[in-house]
């Protein structure tokens, strides 16, 4: 049956905290009340990415962009879009500036600088259905691979194109599957293929959204790997936080193995693959190889030296390709389209040396102080200014930016300067930060960049397993110092010894988890030693956070006394008349902040 | 409050035993009686012959394990670095404020606890709070009082 219309939902975590599945209900309901429900199809889909704006829809063939959709918005939608075949106006996008609504998907400037390569199927297939999949190519790579190439030609086509490994490291794919492959011909113990989705790193969430998205391209993509290699088991190491995406990879396993995709004689070659799905238990370190395989074993995630690599002896001391969500999702397209299609995107020419450039696209989840935050596809060697100011449309109420945060807690924090520089791997890693996995934090005027340093040490330090002295020691010492200058009771010569025990840690830490932990640290030092110096030297903190140094004031030619700050002060420190100027007690103001959330008039602010 | 090892022995059956499984077994423990009781533990450590001091390490080295009873309405709120850049910590401040206990604590009627996570990932929401399943996102300390107030309504006991 030919449906005239499809709404198409998006069910990404996001959306659905905010009321998807309820709307979905309601919008079902409602067709069907209409007599509408043989026409228009209403079709649940992975994260669509503007996550800011949930619960979204689109409407097909039209390609009209819905946002922030309510259950009691159905009957409009219906009687409007559906009968009358007009697009409800206050349902679409207007962006921050409250400008003239966008009613066509394409032309909002969110979607439209992306390039969708991994994220290729989000919003057009149902994550829960293989046919959908099938229906836009899925799978073939698979079945080119297992009936028109040699394990060893896969390998170096994906060594040609580039892959470099999107957990973070960049290494590239192709040599550490040859790695492996030879590892397992030379010792003759059978290999197995992991993926990484233990995705730990604070504010991304690509690798959740990929899976939720289009679970079926990653199963692919490990398929090739494992037939590549000759591996016949894979896991997946997936974060027990990730509830939806491991019930829709459990589903597509299903599937899979019901088509004959997965499981003995995949399309009835002699090449069998199964997967398994392992739940992390929330620690951090276990996105660490070593400590990843580790986890696998049933032992606590705990790293070891990697004098042996695990290529060549890792879960139960056999040959293990490890590669992250994102990095086995490009696969299929890679072998359909071509080393030399993918090596056209991005950076430089790796096709003689996989080193030489960052190829492809990138998937970054963009969040914190920006307008338009969610989940973005980028060409390699975008510069930061295209992500935040183009497609992030800039910071929210004409503030400042101040930094974006990337790498995670093994990153840095990038300042204005640095804005026209190309994201690439090697670039990033120069510039005192990197890649990691794609949490891209942007940060305005109001975060303070010493309590930031804080955060990720206090992170790390909570994480660190503990098992290497200058990575468990280390930690504990920065924290006690940045704490220290945070409460206004810092001393000069903190910062040189800051930077001091960051080498340290950077050249005797275990793991990556240590040597990459003083990076937060030591890049706010690079960029943002002035606002060290301020907390130090001036007891002040000019992003306005670090509660010891900082007032609440309340702006006499702004406050109209209307007491909504008083209803939330929690301390009654907030004392005055109805309409006439209140004034903030600072002996009893616990500096909550509550005030400034519910101040319509901008009249209080810190100092 | 007495644990029913019959569930611990289906657990450890779902995973034949198996040593490997040994985080499955503690999740889905985890997931049966909000807390890891230490009946529990001494169960699966005799079932699985895994020395109790190695099952004990995987029940502290984990996040997602409390040994400590909680509330019928877990509070997480979400420590990740968007969520901290948009106030989370004074969010959390807030539901401590509200509740009168300290994050890791559990109160006097059982109803909550508070506990911080990493990163839910749904940074497009921040701040993001959960209580039990459901997901408050772009909270503002004015509604803390409302959301406890919700949950106690349900439970008949608005005092």
């Amino acid at each position: 049956m030919a449906y005239r219309s499809h709404i198409l939902l998006c069910s990404g975590t996001g959306c659905v905290s905010c009321g998807a599945f309820t709307l979905k209900e309601t919008l079902k309901t409602e067709l069907q009340k209409r007599n509408l429900q043989d026409e228009i199809q209403v079709v649940t889909t992975g994260c669509q990415g503007f996550c800011a704006e949930g619960p979204i829809m689109i409407v097909q063939p039209d390609g009209i962009f819905y946002c922030q959709v309510k259950p009691s918005d159905v009957p409009t939608i219906v009687e409007e879009h559906f009968i009358k075949g007009r697009p409800v106006k206050k349902l679409l996008y207007t962006g921050a500036a409250k400008a003239t609504p966008i009613p066509a998907l394409k032309d909002i400037p969110f979607f439209a600088k992306q390039q969708l390569v991994v994220l290729r199927n989000r919003g057009l297939v149902d994550p829960d259905k293989i046919e959908d999949y099938i229906a836009v190519d899925g799978y073939s790579a698979l079945s080119k691979a297992l009936t028109e190439m040699k394990p060893e030609a896969i390998i170096a086509e994906i060594k040609r194109s580039g892959l470099r490994g999107r957990g973070g490291g960049g290494f590239p794919a192709g040599i550490k599957w040859e790695t492996c492959r030879k590892a397992y011909l030379q010792r003759n113990v059978e290999p197995v293929v992991i993926c990484n989705a233990d995705e730990g790193d604070p504010g991304a969430y690509m690798d959740r959204s990929i899976i939720e998205s289009d679970p079926h391209a990653v199963l692919e993509g490990m398929a090739i790997a494992a037939y590549a290699i000759g591996a016949k088991e894979g896991f997946i190491y997936i974060r027990h936080e990730y509830p939806l995406a491991r019930q829709r990879l459990l589903n597509a396993i299903e599937q899979a193995k019901e088509y004959g995709l997965l499981g003995e004689n995949i399309l009835n070659t002699n090449f069998s693959f199964n997967i398994e799905i392992v739940q992390g238990a929330g620690a951090f370190v276990c996105g660490e190889s070593t400590a990843l395989m580790a986890s696998l074993e049933g032992e606590v995630g705990e790293p070891r030296a990697k004098y042996i690599h695990t290529v060549e002896y890792g879960y139960k001391n056999r040959p293990s390709n490890l590669n992250n969500v994102e990095t086995y999702a490009n696969v299929p397209l890679i072998i359909l389209r071509g080393s030399d299609w993918f090596a056209s995107m991005g950076t430089g020419d790796p096709r003689e040396n996989p080193w030489n450039g960052s190829s492809g696209t990138k998937v970054f989840s963009l969040v914190g102080k920006v307008n338009n935050t969610g989940l973005i596809e980028v060409p390699m060697g975008i510069s930061l200014r295209e992500i935040i100011f183009d497609i992030g449309g800039g910071i929210p109420k004409g503030k400042k930016f101040k930094a974006v945060q990337t790498g995670g807690p093994s990153g840095g924090c990038l300042p204005e300067s640095k804005l026209d520089m190309p994201v690439d791997f090697d670039s990033l890693t120069e510039a005192g930060s990197m890649m990691g996995s794609g949490g891209m934090i942007v940060m305005d005027e109001e975060t303070c960049m010493v309590d930031v340093a804080r955060y990720f040490i206090s992170f790390l330090t909570e994480e660190s397993c503990g098992k290497c002295t200058p990575c468990r020691e280390g930690l504990r010492t920065m924290l006690d110092i940045l704490n220290r200058i945070c409460e206004g009771k810092g001393k000069e010569e903190d910062i040189a010894f800051l930077e001091e025990m960051g080498e340290v840690m950077q050249d005797c830490c275990l793991c990556a988890l240590g040597t990459s932990a003083p990076n937060p640290v030591l890049s706010t030092i690079e960029y943002f030693k002035n606002e060290y110096l301020e907390h130090i030297k001036n007891h002040k903190c000019p992003g306005g956070v670090c509660k010891e140094l900082i007032t609440y004031v309340i702006d006499k030619n702004k406050c109209d006394g209307c007491h909504a700050c008083t209803k939330v002060c929690s301390s009654n420190a907030i004392k005055g008349e109805a309409k006439k100027l209140h004034s903030i007690d600072t002996t009893k103001c616990i500096k909550c902040g509550a005030c400034i959330e519910v101040c319509t008039k901008d009249a209080i602010y810190k100092e | 409050m007495q644990t029913d090892i019959s569930k611990v022995d289906e657990i450890v059956m779902r995973y034949g035993r198996r040593k490997e499984n040994l985080l499955a077994m503690l999740l889905d423990c985890q997931e049966e009686f909000y807390y890891l009781p230490k009946e529990a533990l001494e169960e699966i450590s005799k079932q699985t012959g895994t020395p109790f001091v190695k099952v004990l390490h995987a029940a502290t080295f984990f996040r997602a394990f409390s040994l400590k009873p909680v509330g019928k309405y877990p509070i997480h709120v979400c420590m990740g670095t968007a969520c901290h850049v948009k106030g989370a910590p004074r969010l959390l401040e807030a539901f401590e404020r509200e509740l009168q206990i300290k994050k890791g604590e559990t109160t006097k009627d059982n109803l909550f606890s508070i506990e911080t996570v990493n990163c839910l990932g749904c940074c497009g929401l921040a701040p993001v709070v959960t209580v039990g399943k459901d997901v408050h996102g772009k909270l503002r300390q004015a509604n803390v009082s409302r959301i406890i107030k919700k949950y106690r309504s349900r439970e008949g006991s608005d005092a």
